[in-house]
Formats: structure tokens, sequence, C-alpha cells
């Protein structure tokens, strides 16, 4: 008896300490995500390499188009660029338990990219190359496309969030907010990758 | 009323999960059964591989293609060595051994994410079935591991596209298992563990999981460019559409250089668990092995092209990768000395996993020393894409990883079950293991050096007798399995029991019953400082205590 009761008190400390534990458990979950998208990233250096190297070695024939405009690029750094802060203020927000506040700082960010993804479409549709035309095209349709399909998933997330961020019944709150946190990570980084892809396929 | 809610919580676990044999046929997230899990399915895919390579030996003991017809003979090729090593070696070394040994090396009850440990599991046997049925349905991929263009995208579609399918699967399923040994290792130590305490494979786990991090999802990206110049005729690798195959090349190696390393490093780690034990002996430089370790990491990640000297690579090129492949040499070297001091003098026991392991270490050498040779220029032009490349890889991936595997196996067998395997029988597979596969890859040098092509299905006649020669010995390879399934099966159903700890092992997955409990140790883990403290009498070993170090100080 004693010693089960002494294993118990064990078993409740240790639970005591399971939530402080479970801020550690966070803790490796953000490693772990961080990890992955260093995984991530370098499926990105693949196609920014492929590309790069393509540029170096690879002339176009004669008669292929490959023209970038810069308007509508810029316009969609800046959105994901405001969409990283808005998202920031949306962590701050929920850290100083303000739920109202970080879920209108998560409606303006996933708006902001779904505007990026609109605009996107939009130059997709205007510019004069197809998927197909030439090897620069193809490449930039991949390294856009993939992209692309990056920022769906963020807004979809950051969306989810803002349904877990409600103030009744929601799992996130002041203390646990891992799915945020998590969004966020993610959001800077696709952000990230973004103004390396402007910057090689737009500027360079 | 307090006192009843923990034991349940304690349970809540293992309750969840079904137990008894059937838990290996499901969604387990018990990392010794999802390592188990992992060792079976390997293992099943080995056997699927072994019959395609009795199969390209059949075609291959007569210089014309009788056997089978030509695109029959690519698509056993290609399924051949995509199996080999994406269902066998890389599953087995990391994710089998991984799973079952690292918690326990760390001092952890589970992994860091057992659920997605559960999910890297699960991805395998659907992409591997893929794969194999593609062979019946649409007939198999036809270009080989490396799925080079222009062959990948003029063989038939459907073939190549789900072969494209199934290794994501799989490099998806690595990536996720890479991710959770590094967060495993970094994170999940027990309190006052520290890093340079770890036994040797964690160390080997943590450089493996950082190249399949880092260089499995460049082979991912590359091969959906290469599925949409399949499919939607985009040109990225298509020279006729103003692509460029090269680049694929350089894309793909910069994977699968590291991937010999992932396939070999965890080896390298398994090794070093088993000679100490055996020889009764500390692993010797434990420090310059780690360094090694990351060294090899470090310069695996920049040595790929010197699979690519025949591809119009420019002299500088040529020049860095020479060079930089000639240095993993060093470190390498490194870990050979270091396993020959660790059984310098000991008292070795001769059983299976020792005899094994000092297998992988004669034939490693081998295949390494044809490897530095490889690296060199003028050497390799005249050999690349001959069966010396096919002899130097089997020697690395075969003699070295596959012999590893089967000492863990001898030497964590006992760990698993809690029973023996026969000696015996062991010492009989090793043997014809040994012979078959010297037999069947030592001529392979000679038939390349004389200039003799890889992945034909026919040969000059004058190459015959040698090839004969090889085919027999692979018919002992098949032969040698034999023993050591009956040796398996039988053994976990009669074998003598095995106690907790029949080799009186120091490193922390021995200090609890074997087969372990759900939770690994009953009450708190051990902290194990010093894992390789050997080199006491028997009798004054005291397994009782957790920590080694007291131990070694006896012994010194
Ligand atoms: C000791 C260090 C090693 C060196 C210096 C080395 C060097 C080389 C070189 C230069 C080649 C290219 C030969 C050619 O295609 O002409 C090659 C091929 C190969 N190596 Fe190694 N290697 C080493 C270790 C390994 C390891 C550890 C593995 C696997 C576990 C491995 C597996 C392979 C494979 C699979 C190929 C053939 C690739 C193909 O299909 O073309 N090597 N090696
Ligand atoms: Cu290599």
């Amino acid at each position: 008896m004693t010693s089960t009761l002494s294993q118990a008190s064990d078993e409740a400390s240790s639970e005591a300490s399971g939530d402080h534990g479970q801020e550690e458990h966070g803790d490796y979950r953000m490693f772990g995500l961080a990890t992955f998208l260093i995984a991530d990233a370098m499926t990105f250096a693949g196609f920014f390499a492929a590309y790069l190297t393509f540029k170096a070695v690879n002339p176009l024939p004669a008669g292929a188009i490959f023209e970038l405009e810069l308007p509508l690029p810029i316009l969609n750094t800046v959105l994901l660029l405001v969409s990283s802060a808005t998202f920031h203020k949306a962590g701050q927000a929920i850290r100083q338990g303000d739920h109202g506040r970080c879920r209108r700082w998560l409606l303006i960010s996933a708006g902001l990219g779904i505007a990026f993804l609109v605009s996107q479409m939009v130059e997709y549709f205007t510019l004069p190359f197809g998927l197909t035309d030439n090897l620069y095209a193809s490449t930039f349709y991949a390294a856009t496309g993939f992209h692309g399909l990056h920022v769906t998933l963020g807004a979809l997330m950051i969306l989810i969030v803002w349904w877990q961020a409600r103030p009744e019944g929601g799992r996130i709150t002041a203390e646990d907010h891992f799915p945020l946190e998590a969004a966020e990570l993610y959001w800077h980084f696709v952000d990230g990758i973004w103004v390396v892809l402007f910057v090689i396929l737009y500027l360079l | 009323m307090t006192v009843a809610t923990p034991p349940e919580i304690q349970s809540a676990i293992p309750r969840l999960q079904p137990s008894g044999w059937i838990r290996y046929f499901s969604f387990s997230v018990d990392h010794k059964v999802i390592g188990l899990q992992y060792l079976v399915c390997g293992f099943a895919f080995y056997l699927v591989g072994g019959a395609l390579a009795g199969a390209i030996r059949t075609e291959l003991a007569s210089p014309v293609s009788d056997f089978m017809a030509r695109d029959v003979y690519n698509q056993v090729l290609t399924l051949h060595g995509t199996v080999m090593i994406f269902l066998w070696i890389v599953p087995v070394v990391n994710g089998a051994f991984g799973n079952y040994l690292i918690p326990f090396y760390v001092g952890a009850r589970d992994m860091a994410f057992p659920r997605l440990n559960a999910v890297a599991f699960w991805l395998i046997p659907p992409a591997g079935l893929m794969l194999i049925t593609s062979y019946f349905l649409t007939g198999a991929a036809q270009s080989g591991w490396t799925a080079y263009p222009p062959l990948s995208i003029t063989t038939p579609a459907t073939g190549q596209v789900i072969w494209i399918l199934s290794v994501l699967l799989l490099g998806g399923s690595s990536i996720f298992g890479g991710i959770n040994f590094i967060a495993t290792i970094l994170k999940l130590r027990r309190p006052g563990l520290k890093l340079m305490q770890l036994p040797m494979y964690c160390w080997a786990m943590l450089g493996t999981s950082i190249l399949v991090v880092l260089s499995t999802p460049v082979l991912a990206g590359t091969l959906v460019l290469l599925s949409f110049d399949i499919v939607a005729h985009t040109g990225f690798f298509n020279p006729g559409l103003g692509g460029n195959v090269v680049v694929y090349q350089h894309l793909f190696w910069f994977y699968s250089h590291p991937a010999v390393y992932i396939m070999v490093l965890p080896a390298f780690g398994l090794v070093s668990e088993i000679l100490p034990v055996h020889a009764r002996k500390p692993l010797f430089g434990y420090v310059t092995m780690v360094y090694s370790i990351m060294a090899i990491v470090g310069l695996g990640l920049i040595v790929w092209a010197h699979h690519m000297f025949t591809s119009g690579t420019p002299p500088w090129m040529r020049l860095f990768f020479t060079i930089a492949t000639a240095f993993i040499a060093v470190p390498t070297g490194i870990k050979f000395f270091n396993w020959l001091a660790t059984i310098w003098g000991g008292r070795i026991t001769l059983n299976s996993a020792m005899l094994f392991s000092c297998g992988f270490i004669v034939n490693f050498v081998l295949g390494g020393i044809t490897g530095v040779a490889l690296a060199q220029v003028p050497f390799d032009i005249h050999v690349h894409d001959t069966y010396f490349v096919v002899a130097h890889f089997h020697y690395i991936v075969f003699g070295g990883s596959v012999f590893v595997v089967f000492a863990s196996v001898y030497h964590w067998y006992p760990k698993f079950t809690g029973r023996m395997l026969h000696e015996g029988l062991g010492r009989l597979h090793c043997a014809l293991t040994f012979i078959g596969f010297n037999l069947c890859f030592g001529p392979q040098h000679w038939l390349g050096l004389n200039g003799m092509p890889r992945r034909v299905a026919e040969y000059d006649p004058q190459f015959t007798l040698i090839n004969q020669i090889s085919s027999v010995g692979a018919l002992l390879m098949a032969i040698s399995t034999l023993p050591f399934l009956w040796n398996v099966v039988q053994s976990a159903i009669s074998g003598p029991l095995a106690g907790d700890n029949p080799w009186n092992a120091l490193t922390p997955e021995w200090l609890t019953s074997s087969p372990p409990p759900v939770e690994n140790w009953v009450g708190e883990a051990p902290l194990v400082e010093e894992p390789y403290g050997y080199g006491v009498p028997i009798d004054q070993l005291d397994l009782a205590a957790a920590s080694g170090r007291d131990l070694w100080s006896i012994g010194k």
C-alpha cells in the first residue's frame, strides 16, 4: 500500500510537473517543426540551384519568351511581409490573453495571404509564357507554384488557428498556444522563402 | 481517490494499443514495436530483392538473354536496386535498429514523436507494394535506381511514374524518421546524460539523420520535376526540349552520395556497439569516432560529383571532387583502425555476431579501397559504368551494411525475444554468406577492369566463365538465407531462454528485462555514463550498478 502510495505521489508530482513538462513538450515540438522547415528549405534550394544552373548554361533558343514584370511581384512581397508582421501581432495578443485582438490580427494575416494568392494568379494569367513554353518558364512555374502551395497551406493553417483561438472552448489559450506558434514559424518561413525566390527569379 | 488516477495515466498509452502479437500489425506507437515492424518488413523486402538478384544472376550465367527478355531484365534490375536500397537497407539500419535502440540509449521511454514515428513506418509497406505490383500491372520502371533522364523519360511512362511516387513516399518516411531521431537524441536525453556519454550508435544516427534531412528533400523536388517531364512534357531534363540532363545528375547525386552514408553510417554505429561487448574491451577512441562521424557528414555533402566524372564535368570540378572524396578516406580510416584497436588484445568471443562484424571489417576495407581508387579521374573514366563499380558498391552495401544487419540480429535477438539463437546455425549462415559474397562480387572487379559494362542482359562471351563463378556465389548466398530463416523462426518458439543480459553488456538497453517492458525500465532509467566500461573480470562486473564508470575504474 505504501509503495502504491509513494508511486502514486510520484506519479502525481510528475503530473504536476506535467504542466511544466507540457512546455518542455511544446519546446521540442517546435524543434521538430524547425527541423522539418530546414528540410523544406532544401527542396527550394534544389529548385533554385536548378534554375540558376539553367540560366548559366542553357541559353533559350531564339524566339523563346521569358519576360517578367516587377509591379505585381513587388506588391506580393509587400503583402507577405506585412502579413508576417500582423501574425506577429496576433502572437503578442494571445500571450496577453486578448483573444479578440489575436483573432482580428489572424484574420488580417489570412486575408493578406489570400490576397497574395489572388495576385499570383493574376500574374500567372497575364504572363506571356506557359508552363511548357521553355526551360526558364517551366522552372519559374515550378518554383512559384511550389511556393504558392505553401502559402495555400499556410492560409488554411491560419484559419484553423483562428478557429482554435476562440475565447470559449478553443484549444489555444494565453498559456498554451502551440498551434499558433507553429503556424507563425511556418508563415515566417514561407515569407522568407518568398524573399529569396523574389531575388533569384525576378531580380537576378 | 487521487490514488486511483495515476496508475491509470501511467497505463493510458499502452492500453489504447493492442497487445500480444496483433500489435505488430497495428498502428502501434511503441518504439520497440515499430522497430521490429521495420525489421521484419525490411527483411520481407530483402527476400523479394534477393529473388530479383537471383533472376539477374541466372540471366547472366549465359552471355545471351535467354532467361528473360531485355526489357524484363531492365525492370528486374531497377526493382532490385530500388527495393534493396529504399526498402531494405535504409529502413533497417535506420528505422529498425534506430527505433529500437535510440530511446534506450538516451534514457527515454519512447521517441520524441511517437505518432509521427508510426506514420513514417506505415508509409513503407504501401510504397513497396505499389512498386512491386507495378511489375505485374503495367510493367515496372526500366531506368535503374538512378532514373537518369533521358532514359527515364523515353522508357514506358506508367512504371516510371509509379516508381517516382513510391520513392517519394519512402523519402517522406525517411525524412519523418530523421526529424524524430534528431529530436530524440538532442532533446529527450535523460537528465544528467551528456552528449559525449552516448553510445556510438546515437552519434551515427544523429549524423545520418542530419544527412537525411538535408539531402532527401532535394531528391524529392528533383523527382517531382522529372515527373513533370514525363507527364506534362516540360523539358527540365529533356535535351530534346532544351533541358539539361546533367542538372538532374547533380541534384540526384546531391542526395545519393549522402544516401550511401545513410546506408552505412548507422552500420558503423552498430558495429561500434557490438565489437566492445564481444571483445570485452572499451570502444577505442570514442572522441575521434564522434569527430570522424561528423567529418564524414560534412564531407559527404560535398563529394557528389565523383559519380559524374564522365558527364562532361569541367576540370576544376573534377579536381575539387577528387580531393574532397580522398579526404573522406581519412575519417573513414580512423574509424576502421579504431575498430581494429577495439578488438586488439581483447577476450574475443567468436560468436555469430562477432564473426559477421569481422566479416564487415574485411569487406568494408576492400570496398573502401576501390572507392578511393574510383575517386581518381584517370581511373574512373575507364571503369565508370562497368562491373568494377558494381563490385565496389556491393562491397560497401552488402559486405558492409548487410553484414552488420546480420551481426546486429545475432546480437540483439535475445533482447527482442528473450531467447537465444542457435550458434551453430549462425556460424553456418556467416560462413556461407561470407564465401558466397566474395565469390559473387570479387570476380566482378576483374569483369569491370576488362570492360564488361553494367546494366546489360547480354555480354561478350569471353566473360562467360567469370560470370558463372559469380552466379555460383549468388546461389550460395541464397542458400545461406535458409539456416538464418530457420534459426530465427525456430528459436523464437523454442530457443533456450536468454535471461536479461546474456552478453553481460553495459549499454542501457541491456539493463532491463528481455524483452523489455512497454515503458522500457521499471522505475527510473539508468544513468550510464560509461557505456563501454568493459575490461574487468566477469565476476567483478556489477551490472546492478547503473553507471559503468565505477566498473571502468575497477579495471584500471
Ligand atoms: C570509402 C569511401 C567511398 C568512396 C571514396 C567512394 C567512391 C565512389 C565513387 C568515386 C563512385 C563512382 C564510380 C563510378 O560511377 O564510376 C562510387 C560509386 C558508388 N558507391 Fe561509393 N564510395 C565510398 C563509399 C561508399 C559507400 C559507403 C557506399 C554505400 C553504402 C557506396 C555506394 C556506392 C554506390 C551505390 C555507387 C554506384 C552508384 C551508381 O549506380 O553509379 N560507396 N563510389
Ligand atoms: Cu558517392
